[in-house]
């Protein structure tokens, strides 16, 4: 039925779209190796061919004059992913483990409205939520601190944990529970014991996903944080000026997103192994 | 049995309470702004009634910029469903270096939106940038993508799609793998070919994940603004502005906080209700259960 024009087809579609994916990476890494002369002379992608590569860019980034500190803000954005993930998935697991097992009910509002309750936090607008944030924060002495920062990213971030690990949990038979109740166990330690060493797969996706919108924001830690705290989207946007530093720009750049690109290796490994696919539904 | 009923609260309540604090507060504190005549030179919570609503009706900056979204978040969002399920079929049977393939289309979904928005800033540079340089290599003349209003919504879809599409890629092949095989089986015996096998067994099966595809990146798309400010600062002019953008504009840089109160609270409502209503004629156009 197919025909034999197929694989050249199937081949050409996906290399096209990995040279759209690929092209932004392979111009920030060339351009991160550029100096003013490379840049001004327009477009250029081989190094040595089309221009002297240097390590300018990469030096301005490591404290080099003209350039910006980035280990600051990279510790800074690593300790709130972090941090902010911890408390996530920790307060989110619970809660989630709760909806899973145990049947609510106040009043017309039932489990799946409370999960709903949840998500739905998803919605809203960052722009609605900063300005009360603002004022929370002065009023609480955590404006412009890791600590601050950390409470208003876990209010990113609770919202997927509980999302992701309700999936999760409902998937594990209850005959786990039950085993270890029976047994003695009094819920929480049952919670602890029986059923988060199950659960490594939903929080290692869960934890995927809040350490790439923790480590990815930008909004927030642009409203609530200013001179002592700084984030590296933070910092890479601050370098974004009209005359093109570019080369420390790129260099910035890739510093900043090659966490997540590690992450990515290792989160195909879990796709591969179909763990993602009980977590989407 | 109390000492369960106590237990079960003892764990919703941290994250239950921890929600209300982050969520409902502000919430109300918002509501409560909406009312005031907070702004740059008056940070009073004093009570002005609706007249910032009253003046949001005649704002025309702020539907445009609710216009312009629709379309922004509605294009945007089909053309990273349609290349996202194609790569998705294309990746998913018999193909050599799959898991190249997989991490290389994974990669930009995940990468910092507002870096990666700075990246394409200087692609799109008009003279310094290879996006005119790639046109010029095909023969046509160069475009100032970010200098004129039509090119910048261009270059701003763009980037949205190199950024997303991912994401439709990530969901739409996961549940293609966990497809279940007999319905194909059927339909080769039935001697079904690829076109038929796709329309009547693979994409009804997949509806239910496409559906919620579709869903969580319209809500994710309709937030857009950090990219915004990285690429077009809403410029030239207001022409690439998008409600987020100008709520930032208006309540964060401009301080009209009692106005941008009242315009966050619209545009919120606005969007519960755009996507509720979307989610349900899905819902309804794919004959899905409720629990999709």
């Amino acid at each position: 039925m197919r025909s034999r024009l197929y694989p050249v087809f199937k081949y050409t579609v996906i290399a096209l779209w990995a040279c759209f994916v690929a092209g932004p990476f392979l111009w920030a890494m060339t351009t991160s190796f550029k100096n003013a002369n490379a840049v001004q002379g327009g477009p250029t992608y081989v190094p040595w061919a089309q221009y002297e590569p240097t390590l300018t860019g990469w030096r301005n980034i490591f404290g080099g004059a003209g350039g910006v500190d980035v280990i600051e803000p990279f510790v800074n954005s690593a300790v709130v992913t972090v941090a902010a993930s911890a408390i996530s998935l920790a307060l989110g697991s619970l809660a989630a483990y709760a909806l899973s097992r145990y049947r609510f009910k106040l009043g017309f509002i039932k489990n799946g409205d409370i999960v709903f309750f949840f998500v739905s936090q998803r919605i809203m607008p960052p722009v609605v939520l900063v300005i009360p944030f603002f004022y929370l924060l002065q009023w609480g002495g955590l404006l412009d601190t890791i600590a601050g920062l950390v409470i208003v990213t876990v209010a990113l971030l609770l919202p997927i944990a509980v999302w992701v690990m309700v999936d999760f949990f409902n998937g594990i038979p209850r005959e786990i529970d039950e085993m270890a109740m029976l047994d003695g166990c009094p819920p929480f330690r049952t919670f602890v014991r029986a059923i988060l060493p199950n659960s490594l797969p939903g929080l290692t996706v869960a934890a995927m996903f809040c350490a790439v919108f923790g480590w990815n924001d930008f909004f927030f830690a642009f409203r609530l944080t200013f001179t002592e705290v700084q984030t590296l989207p933070q910092a890479v946007v601050a370098l974004n000026s009209s005359i093109p530093p570019w080369w420390t720009l790129s260099a910035a750049a890739l510093f900043g997103v090659a966490p997540l690109v590690l992450l990515a290796l290792w989160v195909e490994r879990l796709l591969s192994k179909g763990n993602l696919s009980g977590a989407v539904r | 049995m109390d000492g369960l009923r106590r237990h079960k609260s003892m764990f919703l309540l941290p994250g239950l309470l921890t929600l209300f604090l982050i969520i409902i507060f502000p919430l109300l504190f918002t509501i409560r702004v909406s009312f005031s005549g907070w702004n740059v030179s008056n940070p009073q919570l004093d009570f002005i009634g609706g007249a910032n609503y009253t003046a949001m009706l005649h704002d025309g900056r702020f539907w445009a910029s609710i216009t312009r979204l629709v379309l922004l978040a509605g294009g945007t969002v089909l053309i990273q469903y349609l290349i996202g399920f194609g790569m998705a079929l294309l990746v998913w049977r018999e193909v050599r270096g799959r898991r190249f393939w997989r991490v290389l289309f994974l990669v930009p979904m995940m990468t910092t939106p507002v870096v990666m928005a700075a990246i394409w800033q200087t692609i799109f540079h008009e003279s310094l940038g290879p996006a005119n340089d790639l046109l010029e290599v095909l023969g046509l003349t160069g475009i100032p993508w970010l200098t004129e209003s039509g090119p910048a919504l261009v270059a701003l879809m763009t980037v949205e799609v190199w950024q997303w599409t991912p994401f439709m890629f990530l969901l739409l092949l996961a549940g293609l793998l966990s497809l279940p095989k007999e319905p194909f089986m059927a339909a080769a015996i039935d001697g079904a070919g690829t076109w038929r096998t796709f329309r009547k067994v693979t994409f009804p099966l997949m509806a239910p994940v496409s559906v919620a595809a579709v869903v969580i990146r319209l809500i994710e798309a309709s937030k857009l603004s950090d990219s915004v400010y990285v690429l077009t600062s809403g410029g030239p002019g207001s022409s690439t502005e998008t409600p987020g953008y100008y709520l930032y504009i208006q309540g964060l840089r401009d301080q009209q906080t009692g106005y941008s109160g009242a315009m966050s609270l619209t545009y919120l409502v606005l969007m519960i209700v755009t996507l509720t209503v979307v989610a349900a004629l899905l819902t309804r156009a794919f004959k899905l259960k409720g629990d999709s």
